[in-house]
């Protein structure tokens, strides 16, 4: 009765690799709505677009490709057996889930303070493609917000377990798949940014 | 141990005891995939009884025109929370998650799904969502009244409990995308030696078309639930007219999803009428490879002909052309299964045991629904019976004839393996037959008044309609006493009925049939090595 716990990394992984699909989806039905509301009002989305802050829009990109990289390396250095550097190189991820949050937190803030939020009597009183513009724009970054918190409390807890040696060269489909978790948050921030802050 | 046998099926052996726990820890904390199976299958069906209920008080509301029972508003909420309780507690779940449990993994020879705990978690998830949709009828500014489409722009304004209700329906999502990850990874990795793609049995390739629909369209409805919250609490108004949004783009949204939905709900029970009719008939199943393809041809072309929920909401005519053709060729598929079950049939040795009813009757309530939809499917037939009674007809015989008939069928021939305990054989043909003529009653008046022009949903109706709503609820009277029937027989059967001797009651050649009555926790002695097909009969012997 008592058998070794199952133990199957390609099938973790495939299960991970489905996962990730469906939060692919979940997006998906967000561009949806971009694409077909971009047809609609060409013009307005353009105007709204470039009220985005390019520069604080750019510095996250940054933040959270490194963040990525940092992620891979983490893999590697556990699988090279080097403990030490996978929770340094986790924490940096970490911290750039910190950074990017703080960064996106300036970013709505300021916009709050134009008046420009969901439901706000300017957004109310101006064209109907801006105010379906910044609808999708904060339904779509405060839900990419919400995996970069999801993603940066997985990797947090991974960094845990790799300093209490219960993830380690042997065993690391948990850092492996928080891995791969991560780079999805970070995948589809590529897609928003070009789609939000440098095409319109 | 006689007294014992009297009494309760944990006293049969298998995973009811060898483990040694006992007390409802042991069932609410167990990974093993026959108790989550039975908790799937036990909470499936209160919540299907539930939705009786309500069915049926409905259709007393409908006996006679103007006010019988209740009042406009109540109506509302009744006909809304019978749909959401119908569709997201009771027949997506339904096959997936209590006998997609119980059976698949012994059926490809595994000790258990890829990932326990998290099929586990699904069902939590399950209960969860379940529990905040009950919170929702009693909270707040009451049941919600929208129907269970919860189309906006109106959902968004109403002032019953949506959100509440829609936030349930988002976990309950959660935990169908989980069960569609566990069983595609399952499949994949923990088959038997010997068990190849070709000879796993019809249900679980049913069961893997099922779980890749749920993993590719369950997030879209998430997504969909997520803004009709975003509407109501922080007023985004992406589909509000008068803010620039469009209605008719939630329409698409929650459509993406809830047409494959529909094959979420009847893939399984396909799946079921295949194991049940080679059995019964005694003859190996005919175009196996056919079934087993038309299962992933049905999932592929049934996420694509969403659009025909909106012939009449103002679309385009190319997009209307497009839908209705896509919509025909899902037909093909389905009609292939059809003929390949009739043709199994064909020159078998049918022996009509109560599971056998129940999957021929299958057969023939989702043919009449199939090709209802047909109709729908048409775009200038779906002009005048769009909205209609005829659509809650058609729904009604895919649903309820084709999902839920094949639920009974799969309770008659899968639940005594696991109670080991046999129901008594003639009340389940009475019961069968009450419920089958009870059900044409019931819903084939409905698509005659939908032809005749009596609009769903509403409340009231013309004077000319009289005579076949009455009918239709006699209808349900009917229905509802073969259902107690068949419950009190099938219960009574499995508490106290003759201990089933032997593996293989039914002369089934699946793996299931080949462990212990009931199966042991893990299932397998020895992990089994597949040396034949799911349907070679040959010295299996009648029982």
């Amino acid at each position: 009765m008592s058998h070794a716990p199952h133990r199957d990394y390609a099938g973790a992984k495939l299960g991970m690799w489905l996962f990730l699909f469906t939060e692919m989806l979940l997006f998906g039905g967000l561009f949806i709505l971009y694409a077909v509301y971009l047809h609609r009002y060409p013009g307005e989305f353009a105007a709204a677009g470039h009220r985005l802050d390019l520069v604080l829009g750019t510095a996250n990109t940054v933040i959270l490709l490194t963040s990525s990289l940092l992620a891979a390396m983490a893999v590697t250095a556990v699988q090279r057996g080097e403990g030490r550097i996978a929770v340094l190189a986790l924490g940096g991820a970490v911290l750039c889930a910190g950074g990017f949050l703080a960064i996106k937190y300036a970013e709505w803030s300021v916009k709050f303070s134009h008046g420009i939020y969901p439901g706000s009597p300017s957004l109310v009183a101006g064209p109907p493609g801006e105010s379906v513009f910044f609808g999708l724009y904060y339904l779509t970054t405060g839900l990419h917000g919400l995996h970069v918190l999801i993603g940066g409390v997985l990797l947090a807890v991974v960094a845990l377990r790799v300093k209490g040696g219960r993830i380690h060269a042997g065993d690391h489909i948990w850092l492996e798949n928080g891995a791969l978790y991560w780079h999805l948050v970070d995948l589809v921030w590529i897609f928003i940014f070009p789609l939000y802050y440098l095409m319109l | 141990m006689k007294q014992a046998e009297r009494t309760r099926p944990a006293a049969l052996g298998g995973f009811w005891g060898d483990t040694g726990k006992t007390g409802i820890g042991a069932w609410l904390l167990s990974t093993d995939h026959k108790r989550i199976g039975l908790l799937y299958f036990w909470s499936v069906l209160g919540f299907f009884l539930g939705g009786v209920v309500l069915g049926l008080v409905l259709r007393l509301e409908l006996m006679a025109p103007g006010r019988t029972i209740m009042g406009p508003q109540a109506y509302n909420a009744l006909f809304t929370v019978h749909g959401v309780v119908m569709i997201f507690l009771f027949i997506i779940p339904g096959i997936p998650g209590a006998f997609g449990n119980l059976i698949m993994p012994i059926q490809i020879g595994a000790r258990d799904v890829a990932f326990p705990r998290l099929n586990l978690l699904s069902w939590w998830l399950y209960a969860a969502g379940a529990a905040i949709i009950l919170l929702s009828l009693v909270t707040g500014g009451g049941p919600p009244d929208t129907g269970w489409t919860f189309y906006l722009p109106f959902s968004g304004r109403t002032a019953t409990n949506v959100s509440l209700a829609v936030f349930g329906v988002f976990i309950v999502g959660f935990s169908s995308i989980l069960t569609g990850i566990n069983f595609v990874t399952t499949i994949h990795r923990l088959r038997a030696e010997g068990m190849s793609w070709g000879r796993l049995p019809l249900f679980v390739w049913s069961l893997y078309a099922t779980a890749w629909v749920q993993i590719l369209a369950t997030p879209i409805l998430g997504i969909t639930l997520v803004l009709i919250i975003a509407e109501r609490v922080l007023g985004v108004g992406l589909f509000d007219p008068g803010r620039g949004g469009d209605p008719l783009m939630y329409q698409h949204l929650f459509w993406i999803y809830s047409h494959p939905a529909v094959y979420i709900m009847v893939l399984p029970a396909m799946g079921v009428v295949s194991e049940i009719i080679p059995v019964f008939a005694r003859k190996p199943i005919f175009g196996y490879k056919m079934i087993a393809f038309s299962s992933l041809a049905i999932a592929a072309a049934g996420s694509l002909v969403w659009g025909h929920h909106m012939f009449t909401s103002g679309m385009s005519d190319t997009a209307v052309l497009v839908f209705s053709f896509l919509t025909f060729i899902v037909a093909i598929p389905s009609a292939i299964k059809v003929f390949n079950w009739v043709s199994t049939l064909y020159r078998g040795s049918i022996s009509l045991d109560p599971p056998m009813l129940f999957a021929l009757s299958f057969i023939l309530l989702f043919s009449i629904g199939g090709l209802a939809g047909l109709i729908l499917g048409a775009a200038a037939t779906d002009v005048h019976v769009h909205d209609t009674y005829f659509v809650v007809g058609h729904f009604h015989y895919v649903m309820f004839g084709g999902a839920g008939f094949a639920f009974f069928a799969a309770m008659h021939y899968w639940l005594p393996k696991f109670y080991g305990r046999m129901y008594a054989r003639r009340p389940a043909v009475i019961a069968w037959a009450l419920m089958f003529v009870g059900f044409n009653i019931l819903y084939f008046t409905m698509k005659v008044l939908g032809m005749r022009g009596m609009p769903r949903r509403y409340y009231d109706y013309l004077p000319e309609f009289a005579g076949l709503n009455l009918a239709s609820t006699i209808g349900s009277w009917i229905l509802a006493l073969g259902l107690a029937v068949m419950l009190v027989n099938l219960f009574r059967g499995l508490w106290k009925g003759e201990p089933v001797t032997g593996a293989n009651p039914w002369g089934g050649a699946t793996l299931e049939w080949t462990v212990p009555t009931p199966p042991p926790t893990e299932n397998f002695a020895e992990e089994p090595v597949v040396t034949h097909g799911p349907y070679d009969f040959r010295g299996k012997g009648t029982p």
